[in-house]
């Protein structure tokens, strides 16, 4: 499966791989709720360092479409909270 | 719904409205390829005014640099004709323009942050362009309805999914970029003008100031020592520590600033 960690490009990540990240994202996702910062920048550096660990960057050129898509490791949690929402990123 | 989940989902349906627009694949490959050209243009202009900003902050700390030098070159010389009030507010002003110097020096860093990131992306998007250009041709030149449209959503997913990625890249610089700006603008006018008074930045937080001028008086006390030295005027300065607790220095006589300030400087030159 491939990743993209926004600002960096993309990794592939094998299946067994999957189990362990869900839980990190879902740790990510119940900072978030809480609203709690600090906790936010934790779980999301916990859940991309994983990334980088078990996966393999794919070249520049490559066209692939990835099945998961992280933000970055500085944003902030207001950013992720509107990239998250209806409108999403990508203009249009 | 998971970050991950829902991140995917929001670049999936907008590669999809944008391929729903398209009648002919082929029409949808030439629209795509133009606007990511489009983008590379805007990446590079932005990759540009970030680098514009670094350089203009560089220019700044030099500029305050040159200023706190001849304010210390002007203490050392109030010292010599036996003038320790007039040393005392040139090094206090310096000590407040070196903090000017360590803020500028913070933000240039996170400038050139932005910039390598930013030159990154554009350059891992230009790669991504190529390769795309070459598949597009390929895929027109063997065209046939049904097996381009497989190809093309997935060149499509892949392309706009960066495009996206380096679409916020951009934007979270100039958000960083435009609030510097404004700072930057600011202390351009304030050399200008030659003030840069408010050095604190802690207008209305009397403990603060009280505490940093303290602080800065006992470094101010330590640079006096040192100059007198220099001049055979006094010991060598004791370091903080065999000094112990500051002691309060007697205040010089109060005179209006202007009055300090025209001492100091030299004619046709602001401070």
């Amino acid at each position: 499966m491939i990743v993209r960690i926004m600002g960096e490009g993309q990794i592939e990540i094998g299946p067994n791989d999957l189990e362990v990240l869900n839980a990190l994202d879902t740790d990510l996702e119940a900072a978030i709720e809480t609203g709690d910062e600090e906790t936010f920048r934790v779980r999301l550096h916990d859940l991309l360092d994983k990334v980088r660990h078990v996966g393999k960057a794919l070249p520049d050129d490559s066209l692939e479409s990835s099945e998961l898509i992280l933000p970055p490791a500085d944003a902030s949690m207001d950013e992720v909270r509107a990239m998250l929402g209806d409108e999403g990123l990508i203009p249009g | 719904m998971s970050v991950m989940k829902r991140l995917s989902l929001i670049f999936k349906s907008k590669a999809n409205n944008a391929l729903d627009k398209m009648e002919d694949p082929r029409e949808t490959l030439d629209y795509s390829y133009q606007r990511q050209l489009e983008l590379l243009q805007k990446v590079r202009r932005g990759v540009a005014d970030v680098a514009t900003s670094r350089k203009r902050v560089e220019l700044q700390i030099n500029q305050i640099e040159a200023q706190s030098r001849k304010l210390e070159e002007q203490g050392r010389k109030a010292l010599g004709v036996g003038r320790e009030d007039l040393a005392r507010e040139a090094l206090t002003r310096r000590g407040g323009l070196q903090t000017q110097i360590a803020d500028l020096r913070v933000q240039h860093d996170n400038l050139q942050a932005e910039e390598e990131k930013l030159t990154t992306a554009s350059q891992r998007l230009q790669a991504k362009v190529d390769s795309f250009r070459t598949r597009k041709e390929t895929i027109k030149a063997t065209y046939t309805a049904a097996e381009a449209q497989t190809r093309i959503n997935e060149a499509f997913s892949g392309i706009s999914e960066e495009m996206g990625d380096v679409g916020l890249a951009i934007q979270r610089a100039e958000d960083k970029t435009a609030s510097m700006q404004a700072r930057a603008g600011a202390i351009d006018e304030l050399l200008a003008s030659g003030a840069l008074d408010d050095y604190s930045g802690q207008r209305g937080d009397d403990i603060q100031a009280e505490l940093d001028r303290m602080g800065g008086g006992h470094d101010v006390e330590l640079e006096i020592a040192r100059m007198k030295a220099e001049l055979g005027q006094g010991s060598t300065p004791k370091s903080a520590i065999e000094q112990g607790p500051a002691q309060q220095q007697p205040q010089p006589n109060q005179q209006p600033q202007s009055n300090q300030t025209q001492q100091l400087r030299q004619p046709g030159e602001g401070l």
